[in-house]
Formats: C-alpha cells, sequence, structure tokens
C-alpha cells in the first residue's frame, strides 16, 4: 500500500492571534509552526495502515524551504520518504495547491509503485479552505470523501477498499468505495503517537526530495486579514461557590431556558 | 439570473444552516436583481415551501430520488452545475456543514471555479467578482477577499449568520423538478448507510450545551454535568484537552476541530478558554462560566460566571434545578 499524505505548515496560535502590520499574515515572530492538527492524525492513520498492511508513507507539504520542519515531523511519526514543493512563501490557493499536488502524484507514479492513497487533513487550521484534496482527487479522477473519522482498508484479491464513516447528524453515514482514492479525514480518527527517539534521529538524517511548482492566480484574492471584535465584555460575576447558584438559577429564568 | 442555495433537510424540514444559508443568498441577491431560488434533494411532494419563502427564495428546485436517491456529494455537485447552466446562476450558496463544503468543493472542481469557503459577507462588485469577508482560523480571523468567477461558488459560516425571515414571503412556492445528467463516475462515492441518532439533540444543533474540559478531572467526572444538561433539555460538550486524554468520544468535542455549536445557553465548566476553544463556541447566544480561577481567559467571552468547584456548584445548580421542577 502506497500512501501520500499531505500536511501543511501552520503558525502554531497560543493564547491570542497577532497580525503583521500590513495585515497579510499572522506574527509568527513569538510562536512557532506545526502540522495542521487534522493532519497529524491523517500521518498516523496512514502509519497505522502501512503497519497492518505493509507499504510506504510518504509526506508532501507545499510550502517555503522551512516547511521541511514539518516533513521531519511526520519523519519522526513514521513516514519514511518526504517531498517538499517549494515555495517563496507566498500564499497559495486551493486550485494552484491542488494542481502541484497532482503533478507529484503523477511524477511519483513514473518513478515507482503509484500512490492507493492519499490522505489530507479535512482543513487547514489557517486557511479552512476545505476543498484541495476534492480538487486532486477529480484531476485524478479518483474518488473522495471528507470529515472522516474512522476509517478501514481492505485488501481482497489485489483490490483495496476503502469503508469510511463520519458523524452525521448526531448518528453517522458510510462511503465505500475501491482504491487509489483521496481521503480527507479530522481529528479524532486517532490518537497521534509520541515520535521515538529512532524516529526522531531518522527524520534528522533523511533526504528531502523537493521540487518547484510554478505559483498562479487562483480567483480567490486574499485583501487583508484582520481579528474580529469581540461581541462580549467580562463576565458579571454572580457568586462564588453553591451561594452563587439562586442567581444562576435566575438568569436562566430570565433567558426563558428553565421549563 | 439566479443565487442559488443548496437546502439541506432533516426530520424536522430545511435544517436551520440552510436558513441561514438562505438569509445570506437573499442578502446576496438583495444587493442586484437577481431571484434565491432553493435547490433541494428530495420528493417534490415534500419541499417546505412556505419555510422556503419565508427565509426569501422565491423558487424551488427539487431532484428527485428517482434521478438521485441519498447522498452523493458528486452527484449533488454535477446537479447544482447543470441547474447553475440552466438558470444562468450569478452564485450558488451553502451552508458550510461539512455536506455544504464538500459539495462545494466539488462543484468547483468540477467546474474549474473558485470557492470560498465560511464567507459570513459577501457582495457583488465589478463584472463576476464578490467582495467578500470569510472565517480564517475557524472565525478567530477574518479574511477580506475578492472572489473572480461565475457563477460565485461561497459557502456560508452559518454560526455567525443568523437566520431571518423576509418581510414579504413570495406566495405559494413554485417548484421544478430538475434531472440531472449523471455519469457512473459521478456516483461511485455515495453514502451507503445515513443514520441519525433519533435520541436527543446534537450538538452542533442543541439548544442548551453544557460544557466541560479539564477541571472536570477524569472520566467520571461527567454524570453531573450529563444529569444538568438532561434537566435543562440539552446535550454536554467537552474541550480538545478531554477528548486527546480520551475522558470523552472525540464527537463530543467543540471546538475549532471538533463541532461549532450554536445553543442559546453555553455552560462552560472547568474550561479555561483557549481560543481554538472559542472559536467552537463564538455561536453560542449566552455563555455562562463555571470556574475556579477568575482570571481564566473564557470569563473574557462570558455573560456571567460562578467562581468555584464545579464539583460543588453543578450538583448544587441540579439540585435547584430538580426542586423548582417538583410538584409543590
Amino acid at each position: 500500500m502506497e500512501i501520500g499524505v499531505c500536511v501543511k505548515r501552520v503558525p502554531m496560535v497560543g493564547g491570542k492571534i497577532v497580525l503583521t502590520p500590513d495585515e497579510q499574515e499572522v506574527d509568527t515572530r513569538l510562536s512557532g509552526f506545526t502540522i495542521s492538527p487534522h493532519e497529524e492524525c491523517a500521518v498516523e492513520e496512514a502509519v497505522q495502515i502501512t503497519e497492518r498492511l505493509g507499504g510506504t508513507v510518504s509526506v508532501l507539504t507545499l510550502g517555503p524551504p522551512e516547511a521541511a520542519d514539518q516533513l521531519r515531523e511526520a519523519l519522526a511519526l513514521g513516514a519514511k520518504r518526504a517531498v517538499l514543493l517549494e515555495t517563496d512563501g507566498r500564499e497559495w490557493g486551493p486550485i494552484a495547491t491542488a494542481e502541484a499536488i497532482v503533478a507529484e502524484v503523477h511524477r511519483h507514479a513514473a518513478s515507482g509503485p503509484a500512490y492507493d492513497l492519499l490522505l489530507c487533513g479535512n482543513e487547514a487550521a489557517d486557511t479552512g479552505d476545505y476543498q484541495v484534496g476534492i480538487r486532486v482527487a477529480c484531476a485524478l479522477g479518483w474518488p473522495c470523501v471528507t470529515g472522516i473519522k474512522n476509517l478501514e482498508i481492505t485488501e481482497a484479491g489485489g483490490q483495496a477498499t476503502a469503508r469510511a464513516r463520519r458523524e452525521h447528524g448526531g448518528g453517522e453515514e458510510a462511503f465505500e468505495f475501491g482504491l487509489p482514492a483521496v481521503i480527507c479525514v479530522k481529528e479524532g480518527i486517532n490518537l497521534p503517537r509520541y515520535p521515538s527517539l529512532p524516529g526522531r534521529l531518522r527524520a534528522k538524517r533523511a533526504v528531502i526530495e523537493r521540487d518547484e511548482p510554478g505559483w498562479r492566480d487562483d480567483g480567490l484574492r486574499k485583501r487583508s486579514l484582520r481579528v474580529p471584535a469581540t461581541q462580549r465584555k467580562q463576565a458579571t460575576v454572580l457568586g462564588a461557590g453553591a451561594d452563587a447558584v439562586p442567581a444562576l438559577v435566575g438568569v436562566l429564568e430570565e433567558w426563558g431556558l428553565l421549563p | 439570473m439566479t443565487v442559488l442555495c443548496l437546502v439541506e433537510q432533516d426530520a424536522d424540514g430545511p435544517a436551520d444552516a440552510s436558513l441561514r444559508a438562505l438569509t445570506f443568498a437573499t442578502g446576496l441577491a438583495g444587493a442586484g436583481p437577481a431571484p434565491v431560488a432553493a435547490v433541494l434533494f428530495g420528493p417534490a411532494d415534500q419541499v417546505p415551501g412556505d419555510a422556503l419563502a419565508a427565509y426569501g427564495a422565491s423558487s424551488a428546485h427539487v431532484i428527485e430520488p428517482g434521478h438521485l436517491d441519498g447522498y452523493a456529494p458528486r452527484a449533488w455537485a454535477r446537479a447544482l452545475a447543470g441547474l447553475a447552466a440552466h438558470t444562468e446562476a450569478v452564485a450558488v450558496i451553502a451552508a458550510a456543514t461539512e455536506r455544504g463544503n464538500e459539495v462545494m468543493a466539488y462543484l468547483g472542481a468540477l467546474t474549474g471555479l473558485p470557492m470560498a469557503a465560511n464567507c459570513i459577507q459577501a457582495e457583488p462588485g465589478d463584472e463576476g467578482t464578490y467582495q467578500l469577508v470569510r472565517h480564517r482560523w475557524a472565525g478567530l480571523l477574518l479574511e477580506e477577499a475578492s472572489l473572480t468567477g461565475s457563477p460565485g461558488l461561497m459557502t456560508v459560516a452559518t454560526e455567525a449568520v443568523p437566520a431571518a425571515a423576509v418581510a414579504e414571503p413570495a406566495g405559494a412556492l413554485p417548484v421544478h423538478p430538475y434531472a440531472p445528467s449523471l455519469s457512473d463516475d459521478d456516483l461511485r462515492v455515495r453514502a451507503t448507510q445515513s443514520a441519525g441518532h433519533s435520541s436527543g439533540a446534537s450538538l452542533a444543533t442543541a439548544r442548551v450545551v453544557v460544557g466541560g474540559g479539564r477541571g472536570v478531572g477524569g472520566p467520571d467526572g461527567f454524570a453531573p454535568l450529563e444529569e444538568l444538561a438532561s434537566l435543562l433539555g440539552g446535550v454536554v460538550g467537552v474541550s480538545r484537552v478531554v477528548t486527546s486524554e480520551g475522558w470523552r468520544p472525540h464527537r463530543q468535542q467543540v471546538g475549532q476541530t471538533g463541532t461549532k455549536i450554536t445553543p442559546e445557553l453555553y455552560l462552560a465548566c472547568g474550561i479555561s478558554g483557549a481560543i481554538q476553544h472559542m472559536a467552537g463556541c463564538a455561536g453560542a447566544k449566552h455563555i455562562v462560566v463555571v470556574n475556579t480561577d477568575p482570571g481564566a481567559p473564557i470569563l473574557a467571552h462570558a455573560d456571567y460566571a460562578v467562581i468555584g468547584d464545579l464539583g460543588e456548584v453543578i450538583p448544587a445548580l441540579v439540585t435547584a434545578l430538580r426542586a423548582r421542577s417538583a410538584p409543590a
């Protein structure tokens, strides 16, 4: 099973998001970077599948040279191969990003065993575009589902099948289709492992393959970013401990929330 | 010249998120001459015409089960693409639900058009462009952007756009059946099983959510919260630390990587209020906090707070509510 996992380098935001003075980016001088949370789970899922069925996990990212750090994070978790689609630091839209990933999928197929499965995060933590995986799948002619929180891959008679489930309306819905496919997963599909020491050492030494795709305009153009004005002020303290309960009941009653 | 709006339905009729998306579509159409047409998948005789008209639709297009049965994202997108061409749509709108984002991403991929997810405002600009405001970081940041492409494809961050009935709804809503032309590829991905829980509200649509965080202390601490939630007709939601510790299942997580909630009341117990959590509950009408720390960041987003141990406050609140509802 050849699995590619697409990850994105995003700012690690703590208690507050601060913007750069030109309002174009998140100020990252005091924070680090990380892999988007859904994608960390995608890496873990891919590693678990290859532990069960054999095969190789490749991790792909499109980003600046520093995004190699996030590839090494994924290598430390068990990915075996890493590909950096290197940019000049400009923001790429989802159409251009999908095209660059598709080109890498074709390149990989030409040089060895093709991918059977691409895993993506459901949406990037920063831009939240919700579409790169589907655009990749449509360009390749592969099926794709999003929001997946449970995935079973089975192989029988040379054909691999995915059974993918997600939450729906308080219950769940399931999809089943043959591979190759693109599947976009969400946090909760697994609990990612901590990297092992040998994993970290292997990641440090690993050679990262590079390519430089060309940027193109996407049709959705960012003009500026801003932090939304908070709608609420500091909370009114009703009291301390159980003594505050009558006041709390009064508030709930006033809001019409008590039967 | 039409604005199309995908309307998802649940057991009670049009989904609340879709009524919010209709409100957004009506606002967009109001800025130009275009009428809003709802697009539904299901039997034509079950189209909730009055509800759709109340939120601004002036007609409905319906794709019936004989043509397309159940949920198949690419087929739904193919039907929207066909309808968009047929009606010369200037925009196609859907709620930014899991299905809404998925279908609109497929529509973008099938047509080669850009798609802007999680919009909260949009207005037509020059030919074929929209000036819009959309969520980034699940709403922790707003992006001002321009979208170039016709029709304009947008999903609506419904937790930030309340549903608003129109002053003068259209009369009897004309319903037009539509037969999409589908290929086998369009039907390769379809839901083989869709089952909602019959019991109780879901986290995303609950009227009351009782939240539990690290302060709950462990997997055994949730029983009083469950009891309180059931007394208030609500459900329990939790913070990310609770699911990553394995205390509760991930489907109960409120936040950027969990569920976004829009209750009347969010009662957050033992939750400090990391910004990723606040992204999930910013759509709550009222927030009340129970926390031992009067300096917890969540107090800056709440209406009221009780400073104290939730292990003491919640059982006392449960007792008070039980006494209140007990026959005198």
